[in-house]
């Protein structure tokens, strides 16, 4: 009974259908909004979905000499990784159930499960340009897990804890000096890690024709488009959790309101960001992400130490 | 009208194939996709990979040589894949017709859904072109140009 509540929860809500549905509607918010700032109308309300769907039917094509089996099931583990780290969290939010201590941690390696499975697919794929697109993958993923896993440091030595649940308990961390340097390194890391404008080498349509993507057609793709859908919605959650005090769904509409405010807004923020600046060059992405932001996230991790 | 018909045509991914042409088709393919026709209001966008492609919009004209390199790019879209001549020389050679290297129009070697006549068509005649390769898709009747 326990187990089937437990694969009710991941394959439903709120895990893979429920994360599914959700990040296909972010995705939507994603496109209308680059749309509005581009003077355009935008694609209908129900495009995502078209997408993926359309995808499903077409015909997966194999290349020669490609890693079968590895080629069509690493887009599974990103997308089943993605549904678990977005299970975990809103665990915390709705008492479905227990969360346990170092639930942060697991989550933080789940979230980078989804850009494994890139860089594993693009390899079996042994197309050059493919090949190319997981190599940056793999160097920007070094880049940004250093100053990430920094930023989620600042809450943590906040409360003393590494349950997702204290974390919340303990209120909105950017109220203080060092969360909000945290958060702002957070929303650059969320960037790359959603391989998005400035950060998108790994996928650089004018230079890579689709990158790590390059050989997918099919319903394996479709799986790799829904994931990054699925990312766009679990990475703002998960950063509204740890550094925004979460969303209160037991205390009346407002506090939902407000969280749902909160989320829109950092991914208004990544949908802007993406918009408005150029694609940088992978090494100065390393560079960036080494330099200055791992600076920033020290500081604030010692800042906080200091209690500010 | 089938579910996958119904998707297919609601999610249009469109890759240009271009074969030495002159590049007037090409910059009025790219007009089409610019905000001013907006064309993702119906769903289509353009795409890098030809594996991800619904739609090859070709252009230009095929000599002996390219023409392989035609026939390999529409091997290796995934099926169902709808093929638009775009411009005179995919459609008939235009004046290549009498050329050393020229052998046939494109039909010839892949099977084409549409023909867009035009040197080079308008951007209003690409959108009208897609709009009745939809509508014959979904088995509707074909507006009367």
């Amino acid at each position: 009974m326990e187990l089937g509540y437990l694969i009710l929860q991941m394959l439903v809500f709120p895990g893979l259908l429920f994360t599914a549905a959700a990040g296909l509607v972010t995705s939507w918010v994603d496109r209308k909004v680059t749309a509005r700032v581009q003077m355009r109308v935008g694609p209908p309300f129900l495009q995502p979905f078209y997408d993926v769907l359309k995808l499903m039917i077409k015909e997966t094509c194999i290349p020669a000499g490609t890693a079968r089996g590895l080629f069509l099931s690493a887009p599974l583990f990103g997308m089943a990784a993605a549904a678990l780290a977005s299970m975990l969290i809103w665990r915390a939010f709705i008492p479905l159930g227990q969360t346990f201590n170092g639930d942060i941690i697991v989550i933080l390696y789940l979230l980078t499960i989804p850009a494994v499975a890139v860089i594993l697919g693009s390899f079996a794929s042994q197309n050059p340009l493919a090949s190319l697109g997981g190599s940056r993958e793999m160097k920007l993923l070094l880049a940004y897990e250093l100053p990430f896993v920094l930023a989620m440091l600042v809450p943590i030595v906040h409360t003393h804890s590494i349950r997702l649940s204290d974390l919340l308990a303990a209120g909105a961390v950017v109220a203080k000096p060092s969360g909000i340097v945290a958060l702002v390194v957070a929303i650059l890391c969320m960037q790359a890690k959603l391989t998005l404008v400035p950060f998108d080498a790994p996928e650089a349509e004018t230079e890579l024709t689709g990158g790590a993507y390059l050989e997918y057609s099919g319903p394996p793709l479709g799986v790799f488009k829904l994931t990054r859908a699925m990312m766009l919605f679990t990475m703002p959650i998960f950063l509204v959790a740890v550094f925004c005090g979460g969303i209160a769904f037991d205390q009346g509409w407002r506090p939902v309101l407000l969280g749902a405010l909160k989320y829109l807004g950092l991914v208004v923020a990544v949908v802007l960001i993406r918009n408005t600046a150029p694609r940088v060059r992978i090494d100065q992405a390393v560079k960036f992400f080494w330099g200055p932001v791992t600076l920033a996230a020290l500081a604030a991790v010692l800042a906080a130490f200091w209690g500010w | 009208m089938s579910f996958a018909v119904n998707m297919l045509t609601r999610s249009l991914n469109v890759f240009h194939l271009g074969g030495s042409a002159c590049n007037n088709c090409d910059i009025e393919i790219i007009d089409t996709l610019t905000p001013r026709y907006d064309l993702e209001r119906f769903g289509i966008t353009l795409v890098g990979s030809v594996r991800h492609a619904d739609v090859l919009l070709v252009t230009g004209v095929f000599n002996k040589k390219s023409a392989i390199r035609l026939k390999r790019a529409y091997r290796e879209a995934a099926k169902p894949v709808l093929v638009i001549a775009v411009g005179n020389c995919p459609c008939t050679g235009n004046m290549f017709q009498q050329s050393y290297n020229w052998d046939e129009p494109v039909d010839k070697y892949i099977p084409v859904d549409a023909y867009l006549p035009g040197c080079p068509p308008k951007p209003e005649a690409m959108i009208l072109a897609v709009v009745k390769l939809v509508k014959k898709l979904r088995g509707l009747t074909l507006p009367k140009a």
